[in-house]
């Protein structure tokens, strides 16, 4: 598992070493780093005396001993060309059989990366999607799927409080929508006020989760709202736009800013305005007439990016815009690709493909342009990344 | 309506036997020959045979009244059969579109026409999309279209609080299919019928 999601990060080479003790090692390409680890080796023998000279002439920067001690775990990170222990790390996992394991083991994968790196990881995450009108989550590395939404109406949009503790999401019947906000956790479901008579979408909490933005469609048109969640209170209109839609909104991760769509010029594009609504311009460059409609904008947690998708050629295609330059690249071209959601490490984004001959997920590392399906299954839709989990956050019922 | 007329025609023929039989009454006291006495009787039973006759016809023409009666009702129920199907037929998209388009103007007259004559009828537009466009961008794009048509009825004299809308984005196909012959089909207004839609009168 931990090599797995270290191979996830798509920061090293990790291969296996045929041996007794189940090393595995990586060679170095570019810039990419290359580790060794090791996994769990029931006697441990060889922790602190690794052959560093022979990792080093494989290629390796770093290896990772694993060693299980009663009801404690010891992770070793080597640092081959230095020689020596860069880090140790001891934790208590929970038995395999806990709900928790998993994220137990993800989080240690986590911590490893840091050590040897000093990024974390994206492993302790969880994607939530929509699937046949239910809102299910699913582990970064495709395991222990779950359904997580309890109502029959049709599930659409959800959307991740920044805490991870939280999720947003719509409900969808004969042409009204409902918002809710539900815990992670427990499950727990609240109606946010206001909504429901009218048909509201899209939405998104603002960085410090007081505030959630989202689209409602009237007879005027669609706009984008703001709500302060917190005290169910002050309903704001951020965009009037009578003969034209606005939706989709994101927040940056200051909170300073929300990028949205706004069919302002003839088709969607997307805009950027203040988190009042004040300064709304467009976003991502297009040519008038060429370039084909812009959807689904979801700001990189770093805030450096804006990911969205494009009809190109009468399919969709994911787009990341450089928030500084404002300048847009195009990531895929097989298939159609559509509803971007970035990973907390901003490098990597889950989309939905049909590039397999039906729509699933799939994952893309910018960096390198890996690209891995998440699952195996058709028919799902609008993911959401979450962020970091916890322990608090990550345990579910 | 019909079973009333049917008993007032039968209630005229037992009128008119009333009437025959009493004409008969004063044959007793007349002392006039046999051969008169034979021409009465010829004229009785002439009497009885019009009486019949009168009421045949009398019956006949119920019947009539009656079949055309039911023939009217009919017409009725299938005119209002065909002002609900003309109200309900659909008008289509371009893709990523929610102009009305030229070919379905036509459509639209024809219930602003309906619902000009039938005042009390109340109707609800669903405005739908393909699967070709972006999820929740069809969201948007359906009231849209909802609203375009909304906007054609009302800009010709319907009063626009006569008339919902609602989106339906691309959740609800008319037709399955990832062509664009389903497509097509698919980028669409319907039209419900919410209030005021019994005997509905021909434009």
């Amino acid at each position: 598992m931990v090599a797995r999601d270290l191979d996830y990060s798509d920061r090293f080479e990790v291969i296996t070493l045929p041996g007794g003790d189940s090393i595995r090692l990586a060679g170095t390409t570019g810039p990419r780093r290359s580790s060794a680890g090791g996994t769990a080796a029931p006697r441990g023998g060889t922790q602190g005396s690794l052959n560093y000279p022979l990792y080093q002439a494989l290629g390796a920067d770093f290896a990772l001993d694993i060693t299980a001690a009663g009801d404690t775990t010891l992770a070793t990170l080597h640092d081959i060309a230095g020689a020596g222990i860069r880090r140790t790390l001891r934790v208590r996992l929970p038995r395999s059989s806990d709900p928790d394991f998993r994220q137990a083991v993800h989080r240690l994968a986590d911590q490893a990366l840091q050590a040897a790196i000093g990024t974390p990881g994206i492993a302790a995450t969880r994607i939530l999607f929509v699937k046949d009108g239910k809102v299910y989550q699913i582990d970064q590395d495709g395991a222990d799927q779950k359904l997580v939404s309890s109502s029959d109406r049709k599930a659409m949009s959800p959307a991740w409080a920044s805490d991870g503790r939280h999720f947003a999401y719509m409900e969808f019947q004969a042409g009204k929508g409902w918002l809710y906000l539900q815990e992670m956790g427990g499950g727990k479901r609240t109606a946010v006020s206001t909504t429901g008579s009218a048909l509201d979408f899209t939405p998104a909490f603002s960085p410090d989760g007081q505030t959630l933005a989202f689209s409602r469609a009237t007879e005027e048109g669609t706009d984008v709202y703001t709500i302060n969640i917190k005290d169910n209170c002050c309903l704001r209109r951020l965009t009037v736009g009578r003969f034209s839609d606005n939706l989709s909104p994101t927040f940056s991760p200051d909170g300073q800013r929300i990028a949205f769509v706004s069919t302002r010029p003839g088709l969607p594009q997307i805009y950027v305005m203040a988190a009042d609504g004040t300064d709304q311009q467009l976003f991502a460059p297009f040519d008038y007439g060429v370039t084909g409609a812009s959807n689904a904008p979801e700001w990189s947690p770093d805030g450096q990016s804006v990911a969205f998708h494009r009809d190109v050629a009468g399919t969709l295609q994911v787009f990341v815009l450089d928030v500084r330059t404002r300048t847009v690249r195009q990531l895929t071209s097989v298939g159609r690709n559509e509803d971007p959601t970035w990973a907390p490490d901003s490098r990597h984004l889950a989309f939905v493909s049909d590039r397999s001959g039906y729509r699933q997920l799939w994952i893309i590392d910018l960096d390198t342009g890996r690209i891995r399906p998440l699952l195996q299954q058709s028919g799902a839709r609008l993911p959401a990344w979450s962020p970091r989990l916890s322990e608090a956050t990550s345990s579910t019922p | 309506m019909k079973s009333v007329s049917l008993l007032l025609a039968l209630g005229l023929g037992a009128a008119v036997i009333a009437a025959a039989a009493c004409g008969g009454n004063p044959a007793p006291q007349n002392t006039t020959p046999a051969v008169d006495t034979a021409a009465e009787n010829q004229r009785m039973r002439d009497s009885i045979a019009a009486a019949q006759a009168e009421r045949e016809r009398q019956e006949r023409e119920a019947a009539d009244r009656a079949a055309r009666q039911r023939e009217a009702d009919a017409a009725a129920g299938r005119a209002s059969e065909e002002v609900r199907n003309t109200l309900a037929s659909m008008i289509h998209f371009d893709y990523d579109k929610s102009n009305i388009r030229s070919d379905d103007m036509g459509t639209l007259d024809q219930k602003v026409a309906i619902l000009q004559a039938n005042p009390e009828l109340r109707i609800r537009i669903g405005g739908h999309c393909d699967e070709r466009g972006s999820d929740e961008y069809n969201l948007a794009l359906g009231n849209r279209r909802a609203q375009s048509a909304k906007q054609y009825l009302v800009s010709h004299g319907i009063d626009a609080s006569r008339i919902e809308t609602q989106s339906w984005g691309e959740e609800k196909p008319l037709v399955d299919g990832h062509d664009e012959s389903a497509w097509s089909q698919n980028r669409r207004d319907e039209f419900e019928i919410t209030g005021g839609g019994d005997n509905l009168k021909h434009p």
